[in-house]
């Protein structure tokens, strides 16, 4: 009687990395005389799998067993400088800075092989954890083998440096004329609620979000991460509000008792779709959207709820006062 | 398509199994001997001037071995230049901390941090930022209450001429937008082990999201080299963009310069969290589009208001790719924005999951719902109209490639089993020619 049910849209874009640029990150990464491989980062692990992604990275561009590659925590003495695991940058840059390392670590590694095997550097390439002679594939010889030989008989340093990020961009100071965003993904949410009109409370029945990250990487972590930022964009819509009596600081909440997040009971059925747009500048096409994927469900939902009871709740959050309010505003 | 080996491969979190057992130790988890606890005697008033600050019962409690104020920090300074890190002639935020006390355990260190007495002289709060945008404002820093961009009080996109197209226009809509004030809420709270060993390198456990951006801030504030300061990062219990910014690292290493070699361990609490770490800060926006009859946006205007709390810290950064995004992935070919971050009483903000865009996107959306009603278009439709397409220009003036907003929408569509006219399934975002 008094539920209306409402779909509602919303799409949205995020640029990967700094705004503005300036946001380097360099990678290093070295090889024991076993052939495992040691990648140090300087970006840290925030929950998104950033140490994930930059191993899947690491053994793509070294051919050796993923078991093999070890990912850093990060130490200012031994990890090389990164700006940070912010502005959806990790994947980007510091991802490019692991393909560049391990490149150069890689050109390391044939150099000490070709010495082994009699040839030039340029004739070899890498498979299933072997050296490989390219026009002579029986001309194999172990990456673990390679290792050893290069500290105990060549002494040798298995090893590669990378280093990326936007360049510092100045825009102008009264048109804003520049390109201070770069790589810009993109998403988009479709919500369906229900609304009692007695209560003024929203339920969100379904939240499906799609979005572009370019090349996945690991699409796992790329759902886990639409999943979680429909968690958060759900609380950012009908729940959170640090200052209840804005602009006051009256009442103020002061711990989770008073400030309400989603909770299990609150998050409903999630479909995460990747779409892959690759992008020019990415490591195999990838771009960052770390972030925006809890930017498109506000919009999504207070659209819904237009669509179910044709009020516009245009200050987040959507309470239950401030429908019913709505509702008898008419 | 390159064959890839592990690259698009659905592998399990590298480290996901100790996170879901409960073996990562985490830097709460962390004990070293000697050992010492951190609280911080924070302030109870939003505003107000330091007449005088007594820390004499507290350095007499026994247990105590350090209490600091502003007068033992290296440089108390960091941020943009304006922020003390611990306060020294005013206070302009409910919670700004004040006196670092470290002491055996923490319940000594909390008494010794009941027994400061700090003389403040309340101020009446500047809470509103439509008030501090008023010429007759209290003012809250030396250089007023707007940040500054590129020396201008606000950060401005202009592209092609809105002034007249908003009157070629056939519909003006106009819209309001605010988002709210939120904390971040990840799961481990702020917290920091700092020691300064007898080289005089200061060791950092940090849950920075950041570790050498804040290295750097922190060698400024002990006026020290950046290889003088030893961070050790990389575990954290959630950050959403609050821990881009120094919460405790920076006061616990002043602290751990007075300690004698002991390591000081400072861990927020809750409350704490949620009343003097830095937050996503209000935001409102001014929408007024110029829309033609077919659905077309020929004109946009957006006016932005950051409430941006006591202090600049990011605010500058996120109030500009606010302005640099907040048009919107349209194709719009007249845009006029001006964006404004208002310095306010509250507790600084700062950097949040979506920096600026997650307010942006919030506020072009509904309005797109807004046109949509307001003409009479299908929701889905005006935005296929008006999605950016390779090689269009962002309010920037910037090209764009890689586009993608209409493969995203029909992709949401297809997955919630919405019926999209055939000829919105047919566009592309690489060529405006397959319409």
């Amino acid at each position: 009687m008094a539920r209306q049910r409402g779909t509602g849209i919303a799409a949205v874009w995020y640029p990967t990395g700094m705004s503005g640029g300036g946001d380097p990150s360099q990678a290093m990464i070295k090889m024991q005389p076993d052939g495992s491989v040691d990648v140090l980062i300087g970006s840290v692990d925030i929950g998104e799998g950033a140490r994930s992604v930059m191993r899947q990275i690491a053994a793509e561009e070294l051919g050796v067993p993923i078991e093999l590659v070890n990912v850093t925590l990060v130490d200012t003495d031994s990890s090389p400088l990164d700006t940070g695991t912010f502005a959806s940058r990790v994947t980007h840059q510091t991802g490019n800075a692991v393909i560049q390392a391990a490149q150069e670590a890689r050109q390391v590694l044939f150099e000490v092989a070709a010495g082994q095997l009699g040839v030039e550097p340029q004739q070899l390439t890498l498979q299933d954890g072997m050296v490989v002679v390219r026009d002579f594939p029986e001309q194999a010889i172990p990456i673990a083998d390679v290792a050893d030989y290069a500290v105990w008989t060549e002494r040798r340093l298995i090893a590669g440096r990378g280093s990326f990020g936007w360049a510092p961009v100045k825009v102008d100071p009264e048109t804003g004329e520049g390109e201070p965003l770069h790589n810009m993904a993109y998403g988009a949410t479709v919500a369906e609620v229900e609304v009692d009109t007695e209560t003024g409370e929203v339920k969100v029945l379904k939240l499906v979000s799609a979005y572009d990250c370019g090349k996945a990487i690991n699409p796992l972590l790329v759902e886990g991460q639409i999943d979680g930022g429909a968690a958060g964009g759900l609380g950012s819509a009908l729940l959170e509000e640090l200052h209840p009596y804005y602009p006051t600081l009256d009442h103020y909440p002061t711990g989770f008792f008073s400030y309400m997040l989603p909770t299990a009971k609150d998050v409903p059925a999630l479909d995460a779709v990747v779409v892959e747009m690759n992008s020019i500048s990415g490591p195999y096409g990838a771009k960052g959207i770390g972030e925006m994927t809890a930017n498109s469900q506000a919009p999504a939902i207070i659209n819904a709820i237009y669509d179910a009871i044709g009020v516009w709740i245009t200050d987040l959050p959507a309470t239950p006062e401030k429908i019913l309010r709505a509702l008898e505003a008419g | 398509m390159a064959d890839y080996k592990y690259v698009g491969k659905r592998l399990p979190r590298y480290d996901g199994m100790q996170h879901a057992l409960a073996k990562t130790r985490y830097v709460n988890d962390l004990r070293y001997p000697d050992m010492l606890h951190m609280k911080v005697w924070r302030s109870p008033l939003i505003s107000a001037k330091i007449l005088n600050i007594d820390t004499s019962k507290a350095e007499v409690l026994p247990g105590v071995v350090a209490v600091v104020t502003h007068k033992q920090v290296p440089h108390n300074r960091y941020g943009a230049g304006d922020y003390p890190v611990l306060a020294d002639e005013e206070i302009r935020y409910l919670g700004q901390e004040v006196v670092a006390v470290a002491a055996v355990d923490v319940d000594t260190a909390m008494e010794a941090v009941s027994l400061i007495q700090v003389d403040l002289e309340e101020r009446t709060p500047l809470l509103d930022p439509f008030k501090a945008m008023e010429p007759d404002s209290i003012q809250l820093s030396p250089i007023g209450n707007f940040i500054k961009f590129d020396g201008n009080p606000y950060r401005q996109i202009l592209k092609g001429d809105f002034e007249s197209a908003i009157q070629e226009a056939d519909f003006v809509v106009e819209g309001y937008y605010r988002t709210a004030a939120q904390e971040h809420c990840p799961i481990e709270t702020q917290v920091s082990i700092c020691q300064t060993d007898g080289m005089g390198r200061t060791h950092i456990n940090t849950v920075t999201q950041a570790v050498f951006f804040n290295q750097g801030t922190i060698a400024a504030i002990l006026k020290k080299p950046r290889s003088k300061v030893h961070m050790i990062g990389g575990v954290l219990g959630g950050g959403f963009g609050a821990k881009n910014d120094p919460h405790a690292d920076h006061i616990a290493a002043v602290v751990s310069l007075y300690t004698g070699g002991r390591p000081v361990k400072w861990l927020w609490t809750r409350e704490e969290e949620f009343v003097a770490s830095t937050h996503r800060g209000a935001m409102h926006m001014f929408f007024k589009d110029g829309v033609m009859k077919d659905g077309r946006i020929i004109a946009r205007s957006v006016r932005s208001i950051r409430d941006g709390g006591a202090y600049i810290l990011t605010n500058d950064y996120v109030v500009a790719k606010h302005a640099f995004g907040v048009a919107g992935p349209y194709n719009i070919p007249n845009v006029k924005v001006i964006s404004y971050g208002l310095l306010t009483n509250k507790r600084p903000t700062s950097s949040m999951r979506g920096f600026g865009l997650f307010q942006a996107s919030f506020a072009f959306e509904v309005q797109m719902d807004r046109i949509a009603k307001t003409i009479g278009v299908d929701p889905w439709r005006l935005r296929f109209i008006n999605a950016v397409h390779d090689g269009d220009t962002s309010a920037t003036r910037a090209v764009l490639h890689n586009c993608a907003l209409i493969e995203v929408m029909q992709a949401a569509a297809g997955r919630a089993g919405i019926r999209l006219d055939e000829e919105l399934l047919h566009m592309a975002s690489h060529s405006r020619e397959e319409v």
